[in-house]
């Protein structure tokens, strides 16, 4: 096939409209979920509409079928236009999008079934890690196959983090998910105590490490100079945050077995990472503000930039909160209360997932030869729920959070516990209520995002798109 | 744990706090100054992709290194890389009996004083009695509910049915070893359907909650057979077994023909777990003493 005539844009085109799509779906979950926080009765007595069952379908929904189709469509994306080469392997790039999809429908059937391995975030049975273990290498192989046809010497700094997180999922898939099949929808890990905690974490903390951050400073680094229209603001800044980002973050799991059966070393190794880990993340998060810094007056009138930036700003705070509470004393309190869901939160919606809409309202109109998305107004009116709603969400669990921590600890004169744990959790029902408010606004930008998408594609034909010579 | 993997903890863990200590040092030589927008790299992608090269920011790479160098302090000082013990000696376990031992200097003179009591006075103190309250709210609750009431399956404390007895040995006993209350199914002995809806009828008399008619006495003497040895012949219950009292009003599962029926066909297994350990001997007592002036019958 001649690599030159036009871009694979097609499989593009697909990943970018199961990002809005699952996105949507994902979201919604977590609002039915923390509606039943406040109102368990809401699980209707259905098994499969328990809080325990469709807690997985959530975090599954939000971070592999939204995150991973944006990571996936971006990075196509990207890897060809700064390759000036289309995307290798065309047919096996169409079989990661109907594997990627076929692994998120089996999520969403098996985990209401209550079919899981009970490894958070690694929920899904064998046959499905199987699948996402293929599906994961067909990605690796069209993409750095696009890598090597390139035709400009120089890898762009984006394509150097989409690698790492390729790759580096891989291996935590893989190896964590090592399992004893006993029958088609059920296995045994062949980790065992201590062994599979610590393994499990090792995944869990870099699955945020290298897909939720890595992958994402990716796009940052495509979309942001792109949308800014400013040069990247140091080259030098970039190498040195991404090969200490890389390389450190791999340490940083023990942060969350602190007080375990771990052993101490490894509960200290964790936690003098995660501290080193502040000035690589912050890195990230300077390059892309000071990329930003010549184009300010572009915020007055460009909403995309407005999600990049403040993208960027959840970014350095949640990286500044996560070092902070892997600090053991800090730990200690925030440990098992809101606080953390919050931080997760603060990290996903503002980071994550503002991150992938700016990219997306970014990229959509390129993909169906538009100058840009059918309505800016209501970008910014999807930026302001979507501000609103993070805040009210963040701010809602510290407080519940830091909270729950104080209370748990409380202590009575005569060394009893002040608090039991009802009443612990009464006291956060008005953060849970608040928390439900935020969410909800921002699934509501996400409905205005819907239809704006759908708006500038109907009745649009796309255009094959020729590759570019390289400068 | 092995030598060898702890050395190759102790080298991985060197080997990158080096790396990075070398990537501040590679950032901050020979950094360009005042940059400004013409002095592009020079690579250039996608038609207006470039790059500047500022020098990383003073203020982030001292901050990137002082996080180093504390980490580096915080790995001598406390147990780390698989080797060491830390100078401070310090580990979990270690801190963990400290706070237990200033706890027990802080807290144990006033339990001594109410171990000293007799339990008729403990369970009418009401220094006791609030200690008591604490002990229960956190210990309790989860199952016997915030006001003792119980639930279904969960003994309701505030009456006076007692199923284990009511005197100290007998709660600082439930409280201390926990209960195991089994009743098995017997049901294939009743003799199918009929049998069995006799025998609901036969128990559920006993209380005076249905009339019994003739076929409903008919399982008199099977109930005799079966179920004397826990609930006694006239279904009185016998508390040294945990066969409960049958002919009060009193009803754990609930006393509806169906729940009645599911209890003699698929048997119960009522558990309480254990709280000895937890507790240790002078917070059960005080806890039991709380325990047993909830009653009603006091």
């Amino acid at each position: 096939m001649d690599t030159t005539a036009s871009y694979n844009d097609k499989v593009v085109r697909q990943f970018t409209i199961m990002t809005v799509v699952w996105g949507i779906v994902g979201m919604l979950v977590g609002v039915i979920i923390a509606a039943q926080l406040m109102w368990p009765q809401l699980n209707f007595d259905l098994p499969f509409l328990t809080y325990s069952r469709l807690r997985p379908l959530h975090t599954n929904a939000v971070i592999f079928a939204f995150g991973g189709s944006a990571l996936f469509a971006t990075s196509y994306y990207v890897v060809q236009r700064t390759c000036h080469v289309r995307l290798a392997f065309s047919k096996l790039a169409a079989f990661t999008f109907w594997g990627w999809q076929a692994v998120i429908v089996l999520a969403a059937v098996t985990l209401p079934l209550g079919i899981t391995q009970s490894k958070e975030y690694a929920e899904l049975e064998w046959p499905i890690d199987l699948l996402i273990a293929v599906v994961w290498v067909a990605y690796a192989i069209v993409f750095f196959r696009t890598i090597g046809q390139r035709r400009i010497k120089h890898i762009y700094v984006a394509n150097w983090f989409y690698g790492a997180f390729i790759i580096t999922v891989a291996v935590l898939h893989i190896f964590n998910n090592l399992a004893v099949p006993v029958s088609l929808t059920k296995s045994y890990v062949i980790y065992t105590g201590v062994v599979d905690a610590m393994m499990q974490w090792w995944y869990g903390h870099n699955a945020v490490g290298f897909f939720l951050t890595a992958g994402f400073l990716g796009m940052m680094y495509y979309f942001v100079p792109k949308q800014a229209g400013r040069p990247v603001y140091s080259y030098r800044l970039s190498v040195v945050h991404f090969w200490s980002l890389i390389a450190v973050y791999m340490w940083a799991g023990p942060h969350h077995l602190h007080y375990t059966s771990l052993p101490d070393w490894a509960q200290t190794l964790g936690m003098v990472f995660s501290i080193i880990l502040l000035a690589p993340s912050w890195g990230g998060m300077i390059n892309g503000i000071m990329t930003l810094s010549g184009a300010w007056h572009k915020l007055r009138s460009d909403p995309i930039l407005k999600f990049m930036i403040v993208a960027l700003s959840f970014y350095g705070m949640s990286t500044f909160e996560g070092p902070m509470m892997s600090i053991k004393t800090v730990n200690a309190l925030s440990h098992y209360t809101e606080w953390t869901i919050g931080h997760v939160h603060s990290g996903a919606l503002g980071w994550v997932a503002m991150m992938t809409i700016g990219s997306i309202y970014s990229l959509l109109p390129r993909l169906y030869d538009r100058d840009g998305m059918h309505s800016t107004k209501l970008i910014d009116t999807h930026f302001w729920t979507s501000t609103i709603g993070v805040v009210l969400y963040a701010v809602a669990l510290w407080v519940a959070g830091i909270g729950e921590g104080l209370m748990s600890r409380a202590v009575n004169d005569d060394g009893t516990l002040t608090y039991a744990f009802i009443e612990i959790l009464a006291s956060k029902y008005p953060y849970y209520g608040m928390r439900l408010v935020g969410g909800l606004i921002f699934f509501a930008g996400m409905i205005i995002m819907a239809y704006n998408v759908w708006k500038t594609i109907s009745n649009k034909k796309p255009v094959p798109v020729a590759v570019m010579d390289p400068a | 744990m092995a030598a060898f993997w702890a050395w190759f903890v102790a080298a991985g863990t060197i080997g990158f706090v080096i790396w990075c200590v070398w990537l501040i040092r590679w950032a901050s030589k020979q950094a360009p100054q005042n940059i400004k927008d013409e002095d592009l790299v020079g690579h250039k992608w996608d038609g207006d992709l470039e790059e500047l090269n500022n020098p990383a920011p003073k203020w982030w790479l001292y901050l990137y290194f002082m996080t180093i160098a504390w980490g580096a302090v915080y790995l001598i000082s406390y147990p780390g890389l698989g080797i060491t013990e830390g100078l401070l000696n310090w580990s979990q376990q270690g801190q963990y009996e400290e706070e237990m031992k200033a706890a027990e200097a802080r807290y144990e003179p006033i339990y001594e004083r109410f171990a000293a009591m007799d339990f008729e006075t403990l369970s009418q103190d009401p220094e006791a009695q609030r200690l008591g309250g604490s002990l229960f709210a956190n210990y309790c609750t989860t199952c016997h509910g915030s006001d003792a009431r119980g639930a279904a399956g969960y003994p309701n404390l505030t009456d006076d049915d007692w199923i284990w007895g009511d005197d100290e040995l007998a709660i600082t006993t439930t409280i201390r070893q926990g209960r195991n209350n089994v009743m098995p199914n017997l049901s294939p002995a009743l003799g199918g359907d009929t049998g069995i809806d006799n025998m609901v009828n036969y128990v559920r008399s006993l209380s005076g909650a249905v009339e019994a008619d003739a076929a409903a006495m008919s399982s008199q003497p099977m109930f005799v057979a079966l179920c004397s040895t826990c609930h006694m012949a006239n279904g009185s219950g016998n508390p040294l077994l945990g066969g409960p009292n049958l002919t009060d009003d009193v009803w754990l599962y609930g006393s509806s023909p169906e729940v009645v029926r599911a209890t003699i066909v698929n048997g119960r297994n009522g558990v309480m777990p254990p709280h000895g350990v937890l507790l240790g001997d002078k917070r059960t007592k005080i806890l039991a003493a709380y325990v047993s002036s909830l009653s009603n019958s006091e």
